[in-house]
C-alpha cells in the first residue's frame, strides 16, 4: 500500500433508505415501497441491495377507452459491488424487474475516474438489458427485447462554489418495442398498433450546480437541460431548474420547476389516414408538453449519536400533461391530465 | 529527425506547463455541503426518473456525480 | 532559433513550485489554538511533530481521528507532539467538531487558510511528520484505512533519533 500516492476517490457510506412512493395520474395509480441497504467490506468494497415495489391500479384513457380496468404489481431487484481502483471507483450492477406479463434483466459496468487534481472527473458506464414480453392469457413468451446503453459524462469543478456536468447516453433497442395490448387508429377503427422492431436514442444533458451563499445563505441553484433525440424521429427537451435552502439548523428544502415538450414519432398518429408499414397511437410518442412543480422537505433528526445520522424527507411533485394530438374518445377534446407524485423517505447512514 | 525529437520534448514539457488546477482540496469546503449534491436520496431520484421513463419518451443521460470533498 | 526558445519556455512553466520538499526545514507558522493561546511549530524543537490538516467536511479526516488519537496518547511520553490544524472557514464549528470527534490533541485554527496554503500536498486530509530538528521527513496525503500502521513505524523510527 503505497503511502506518499494520492487515491482520488473513496467508496459512498454505509447506508440505509426507505421510500414510499406514490404516482396517481391519468387513471393510473402506482404505489408501494422502496428499500436500500449499503455496506462496506473491510473499506475495499461497497456492495448494495435495493428492492422496489410498485403495484399498479391501472385505469388510464387506453384501457378505459379499449379495455377494462386491472391491478398488477411490478418488482424489482438491483445489486451492485462498487470497488476502488487507483483514481477512481468502479461499479458493477445488476437487476430484474418482474411483473405477470414482463421480465426485464440487466447487467451493467461503470467506470469513475477522478483527474485533474480531483478537479474533473469523468464517467463511462455500459448496460445490456435483455427483456421477456408476454401476454395475458397466454402461457410462455411471446417475444423479447434487447437493450444496449453508452453512456460517457464529465462533471467539473469550476469554482469552490459552482459544478456543471455534461452527460451523454446512447440506447440502442431492439426485439418487441410496443405493447400488446394497446391499439392503434386506422380510418377510425382499432388495430393492433406496429412498432419498428430497432429504436436508437441519443440524449445529451447539461447541468450547473451553485452555491448561492452569497446570495442568501446556505442556498444553492440548479439548472438542467437534456436534448433527446432517437431514430423514431421524436425530440425532446427538457429544462429543469432547482433551488436548495438550508432551514433552521435541521431542515432543508427544495423546490423546483421542470418543462418537458417533445415532438411525436414519426409513425405517430391519432387517427391515421393512410396505410403505413408503422403506426401507433402510443401518447408517449406524441407532441406534448408536460410541466411541473415539486417541493420537498428534510428533517435531520438530532437524537441519534454520531456516526449515525439520520433523515426524514417528503416529497410532492404536480405534474400536467397537455397532448398537441391525443384524442380524449370520451370528451372529443385533446386529451390532457394532472398527475400527483409523492415520496416519503426515511434515510440513515453510519 | 530533429523535428520528432522537438515534438516529443514539448510533449513532456508541456504536460508540466498544463494548466494547473484552480481549486484546491483546502478549498472545497462548499463543494462537500450536501446542497451541492446533484443527487441526494437515491431511491426518490430512481423512482422519479422511472415516471419519467414510462410517461415520456425520452430516456438517458441523467448522469452519475462528481465533485463533493474530493478527499482522498 | 525559435524552437530553442519555445523550448526554454516550456522548460522553465514545465518547473511547478514545490510547497513543502522532504529533508528541508518545515515553514514555521504559530497559530491559536481552541482554548486562545498561540501555539509556534518552532517551539516544539526537539520534539517529533505530526502535523494533520483535517476539516470537518472531509469524510476520510474523520475516519482518521481515532487513529491518530491513539498515537497521541502512546508516545506524546516519548517527545511526541501530534497537532491538528483545523481549516474550517467557521472557526467555531472548528472547535465544536473536535470536541464531537473527542480529539485529545492539540487543534489549531486556520480560518484563513494560510498555513494548509503553505504546506499544499493537494490532498485532505494531509499529514506531515516533521523531525527533532524541524525537518519534513514524511508526507502523506488523504487518508486510507491501515496507514495508521506506517505513520506509527515512521514516529517510532524519528523517536528513536
Amino acid at each position: 500500500m503505497a503511502t506518499g500516492a494520492a487515491q482520488g476517490a473513496t467508496l459512498p457510506e454505509d447506508q440505509a433508505e426507505v421510500l414510499y412512493h406514490v404516482y396517481d395520474g391519468g387513471g393510473v395509480k402506482a404505489q408501494g415501497p422502496a428499500l436500500l441497504v449499503r455496506k462496506s467490506l473491510a473499506d475495499r468494497v461497497s456492495l448494495s441491495a435495493q428492492v422496489y415495489v410498485d403495484a399498479v391500479s391501472n385505469a388510464s384513457i387506453d384501457v378505459v377507452t379499449t379495455a377494462s380496468p386491472f391491478k398488477e404489481t411490478r418488482k424489482a431487484w438491483d445489486f451492485s459491488a462498487q470497488t476502488v481502483v487507483r483514481d477512481g471507483t468502479l461499479t458493477l450492477g445488476g437487476s430484474r424487474s418482474t411483473e405477470p406479463d414482463y421480465t426485464a434483466t440487466a447487467f451493467s459496468l461503470d467506470s469513475s475516474q477522478e483527474v485533474f487534481g480531483n478537479m474533473t472527473t469523468v464517467n463511462l458506464g455500459f448496460t445490456r438489458g435483455q427483456d421477456q414480453v408476454g401476454r395475458k392469457g397466454v402461457v410462455g413468451w411471446i417475444d423479447e427485447a434487447t437493450h444496449w446503453q453508452y453512456r460517457a459524462g464529465l462533471t467539473q469543478v469550476l469554482s469552490p462554489r459552482w459544478l456543471a456536468s455534461a452527460n451523454f447516453e446512447l440506447i440502442a433497442d431492439s426485439g418487441f418495442l410496443g405493447s400488446p395490448y394497446r391499439a392503434a387508429r386506422v380510418f377510425g377503427a382499432a388495430v393492433p398498433e406496429r412498432n419498428p422492431r430497432t429504436r436508437t436514442s441519443r440524449a445529451l444533458k447539461l447541468r450547473s450546480l451553485h452555491d448561492t451563499h452569497a446570495l442568501w445563505a446556505g442556498s444553492s441553484m440548479r439548472a438542467e437541460y437534456r436534448y433527446y433525440w432517437d431514430t423514431w424521429d421524436i425530440k425532446a427537451h427538457t429544462l429543469e431548474f432547482g433551488f436548495s435552502k438550508y432551514l433552521a439548523e435541521r431542515w432543508l428544502v427544495d423546490a423546483s420547476l421542470r418543462s418537458y415538450s417533445q415532438g411525436a414519432a414519426l409513425f405517430y398518429s391519432d387517427n391515421a389516414t393512410s396505410e403505413t408499414l408503422y403506426v401507433s397511437r402510443n401518447r408517449q410518442l406524441s407532441a406534448f408538453r408536460s410541466t411541473s412543480v415539486a417541493l420537498r422537505g428534510s428533517y435531520t433528526w438530532p437524537g441519534l449519536v454520531a456516526p449515525y445520522s439520520m433523515k426524514l424527507s417528503l416529497g410532492f411533485e404536480f405534474k400536467r400533461f397537455a397532448f398537441d394530438d391525443f384524442t380524449d374518445l370520451r370528451s372529443g377534446q385533446a386529451y390532457s391530465h394532472n398527475a400527483h407524485v409523492l415520496q416519503a423517505t426515511v434515510s440513515a447512514t453510519f | 529527425m530533429h523535428g520528432i525529437v522537438f515534438i516529443a520534448l514539448a510533449t513532456v514539457l508541456l504536460g508540466g506547463c498544463a494548466v494547473q488546477p484552480w481549486v484546491k482540496p483546502y478549498e472545497r469546503e462548499r463543494l462537500a455541503d450536501p446542497i451541492m449534491q446533484f443527487q441526494r436520496l437515491a431511491l426518490a431520484d430512481k423512482h422519479r426518473e422511472h415516471i419519467h421513463n414510462v410517461r415520456e419518451g425520452a430516456r438517458g443521460a441523467t448522469g452519475v456525480q462528481g465533485g463533493g470533498c474530493g478527499c482522498n | 532559433m525559435r524552437k530553442l526558445l519555445l523550448l526554454a519556455a516550456l522548460a522553465w512553466c514545465g518547473a511547478a513550485p514545490a510547497a513543502v520538499t522532504l529533508q528541508a526545514p518545515a515553514p514555521d507558522f504559530t497559530l491559536r489554538n481552541t482554548d486562545g493561546r498561540n501555539l509556534r511549530l518552532k517551539e516544539q524543537r526537539g520534539q517529533v511533530v505530526l502535523v494533520n490538516f483535517w476539516a470537518s467536511w472531509c469524510g476520510p479526516c474523520k475516519q482518521e481521528m481515532p487513529h491518530l488519537n491513539r498515537l497521541h496518547d502512546k508516545y506524546r511520553s516519548a517527545g511526541f507532539v501530534l497537532l491538528g490544524v483545523n481549516i474550517d472557514e467557521d472557526a467555531q464549528l472548528g472547535a465544536a467538531t473536535a470536541g464531537r470527534w473527542g480529539l485529545k490533541f492539540p487543534v489549531l485554527l486556520d480560518t484563513d487558510k494560510t498555513v494548509v496554503r503553505q504546506y499544499d500536498l493537494g490532498s485532505m486530509p494531509a499529514t506531515v511528520l516533521i523531525d527533532r530538528d524541524g525537518r519534513v521527513r514524511h508526507l502523506h496525503r488523504g487518508y486510507r484505512e491501515g496507514v495508521e500502521a506506517t505513520y506509527e513505524q515512521q514516529i517510532r523510527e524519528l523517536v528513536k533519533e
